[in-house]
């Protein structure tokens, strides 16, 4: 059942839910679609489907539209998404030409819904050209980048920025992801949903239970890094420091990702890691489903210190969810990872596998201080990282956009 | 004949939604020039509607320059320089940013030795957008008044008793300008706001403060 604004209200509290309304009211009634390349699997289409029911809940006229395309065109769309994140791809002109060819189809299909829209956002690359196959639009359109374009490939950034400096606006996570456009680019940081499988509280025995079945004892602490096997996210620094941890206290580890087969660099890194851990049966490499968030859930909240010690990072939406458990976090001092960790305050930013056991130690021989953490990463989430406060700012946006590009913006009554 | 009561006070409250200027910094003298040039929309939002934007409540560190100045450069005395400048010269306009370029040159002149922050920890200039909205509470007197308070969004917080400084002409609070209306019997409720720095700490805590303040028990008084 998809969750109404009240499932909030525990929460986020009444003040919040009344913020929402209030905001909402003068976007009564207006249309706004959501353009995206997929209704299942991603983190957009997770945050798109709890969105836009509360968005409809809200009296918005809201819809979601997925774009239609075939294999060639999303090799292309992720290689721009490679691209985009700076890993060079050599994308060629006809498959440049595919990608727009695509669009006009979907723009053709799509049409009338985009064209009579008060608001149409358009997620990621994959659908950024069907601005340009509308020309008989009344709305505002908006493009929702949830990419680190930090640092782009210039010819990919270069192709894209044609498509999409003709939007109103723009929309990046992180003021760090931002790329110069000639149009106003908000920033609205990603959020969790409290109440989606991967962060639903869970009760004590199903913890216990999805540890047994992982092999994990219950008479030792567990150190917990969720993330794929690549190299920014360091995964054989982790095992470093774990090894350095247990030369002085009895520890185990886990390591959980999702498969790699279908990507040799993953492939490659998670060997480095097996070679790095030895045979130690202390270490734990679980390579899971993307899907079973549940497990991921109860990993997070059986851990005893969760580590993210990335050596680049997006947001880090890992340490969202471990923060929100009361996790006390360990984490490298990397993009949106230090709005999250705040050292001495939600965890600790770590430079070396030395620097990240030793705060391990710390956390492991310092239960209260530790606990106390894991309630300042939970206020802290609760505070700005939750779906509520994304929601709000694109009701925020939506008012700025429709209202003119004031700095002080009045609705009426 | 007694005058009639003034009409009650409506409380609104607001949203704000940051965006990027395109401009960063990575050392001293970038920051020196990058503050010379941007809007003083951009310095607002670094001075004091940063307290609005999703981040961490630092308890210490009251404006962005103060945090980036201590956690990139790791230079203390220039993040206590810049964190005792206050923010309420945002209602003179250029004063505020006079006053951060003189505590920036003078430390620029002082220390030639500054360090750069490292890739990925740049000051990036933000500047926002505040979406203001009416509410459906209302304070009829000051009774009500106090005891709505408490309860204020952070929002509505925000407003009524930080923003409303940087308005002309009066550059007070709303609720005094509102309880001076009520005379003798707003005054008290006046006074006890008086007590409470506007500009200090996180806008949770300023609600606390506020709190204790009309509570009449609170260490505000």
């Amino acid at each position: 059942m998809i969750p109404t604004l009240d499932s909030y209200a525990p929460f986020v509290g009444q003040n919040v839910l009344r913020q929402l309304r209030q905001l909402s009211a003068p976007l009564r009634g207006a249309s706004v679609v959501h353009v995206n390349s997929t209704r299942a699997g991603g983190g957009v289409a997770e945050i798109l489907h709890r969105l836009i029911p509360l968005q409809r809940e809200l009296g918005l006229d809201a819809s979601w539209e997925v774009i239609e395309g075939d294999a060639p065109f999303f090799d292309i769309t992720k290689g721009f998404h490679n691209s985009l994140q700076g890993q060079p791809v050599a994308i060629r002109p006809h498959q440049l030409e595919h990608f727009l060819e695509v669009n006009r189809q979907n723009a053709a299909r799509l049409g009338d819904a985009l064209a009579a829209a008060d608001f149409v956002f358009i997620h990621d690359p994959q659908p950024a050209a069907l601005l340009r196959f509308t020309p008989e639009r009344r709305g505002q359109w908006v493009w929702r980048c949830h990419i680190d374009a930090s640092r782009p490939q210039r010819p990919t950034w270069k192709f894209l920025r044609e498509l999409v400096g003709g939007y109103d606006a723009s929309v990046f996570s992180l003021a760090a992801f931002a790329q110069p456009l000639p149009h106003p680019e908000y920033l609205v940081p990603p959020a969790i949903d409290p109440l989606s499988e991967k962060n639903v509280e869970l009760s004590e025995s199903e913890i216990a239970a999805t540890a047994e079945r992982l092999g994990l004892a219950p008479d030792r602490p567990v150190l917990l890094q969720v993330s794929r096997f690549d190299r920014f996210k360091d995964p054989v620094g982790v095992v470093r420091a774990f090894r350095m941890v247990r030369s002085y206290l009895p520890a185990q580890l886990v390591l959980a990702g999702s498969s790699a087969a279908d990507d040799p660099e993953g492939e490659a890194v998670l060997e480095q890691v097996r070679e790095e851990a030895g045979g130690d049966p202390e270490i734990s490499l679980l390579m899971l489903p993307p899907d079973d968030h549940r497990t991921i859930n109860a990993l997070q909240r059986r851990a005893d210190v969760v580590l993210q010690k990335s050596l680049r990072e997006g947001f880090g939406l890992t340490v969202t969810e471990a923060l929100w458990k009361r996790r006390p976090m360990v984490a490298g001092d990397a993009g949106g990872i230090t709005l999250q960790v705040i050292p001495n305050r939600t965890g600790f930013l770590v430079h070396t596998p030395e620097g990240a056991a030793l705060r391990i130690r710390f956390l492991l021989q310092n239960r209260e201080i530790a606990a106390e953490m894991g309630e300042r990463g939970r206020e802290h989430v609760r505070e700005n990282f939750l779906l509520t406060r994304q929601l709000r700012d694109y009701l925020t946006l939506m008012n700025a956009l429709a209202q003119g590009a004031g700095e002080l913006i009045e609705l009426d009554a | 004949m007694r005058s009639p009561d003034p009409t009650p006070f409506e409380v609104k409250d607001c949203a704000l939604i940051t965006l990027a200027l395109g401009r960063t910094a990575q050392t001293l003298r970038e920051l020196r020039d990058r503050v010379a040039e941007v809007p003083l929309g951009s310095l607002r939002h670094h001075m004091l509607e940063s307290k609005l934007r999703p981040s961490f409540d630092d308890p210490e560190l009251p404006n962005d320059f103060a945090l980036w100045a201590l956690d990139a450069l790791r230079d203390l005395e220039l993040a206590e320089r810049l964190s005792a400048i206050d923010a309420a010269l945002l209602a003179e306009g250029e004063t505020l940013r006079q006053r951060l370029l003189d505590v920036l040159e003078d430390r620029l002149a002082e220390e030639p030795r500054l360090d750069a922050a490292r890739p990925g920890h740049e000051f990036h200039f933000l500047r926002s957008q505040l979406v203001v909205y009416p509410t459906d509470q209302a304070a009829g007197d000051p009774r009500a008044l106090a005891e709505l308070l408490p309860r204020f969004s952070l929002g509505g917080v925000y407003l009524h008793f930080v923003e409303s400084r940087l308005r002309p002409p009066r550059g007070e609070d709303d609720f005094s300008t509102w309880l001076d209306d009520w005379g003798e019997t707003g005054q008290a409720l006046r006074e006890r706001l008086a007590t409470v720095d506007p500009m200090f700490g996180s806008l949770r805590e300023l609600r606390s403060r506020i709190a204790a303040a009309v509570d009449g028990n609170g260490a505000a008084r």
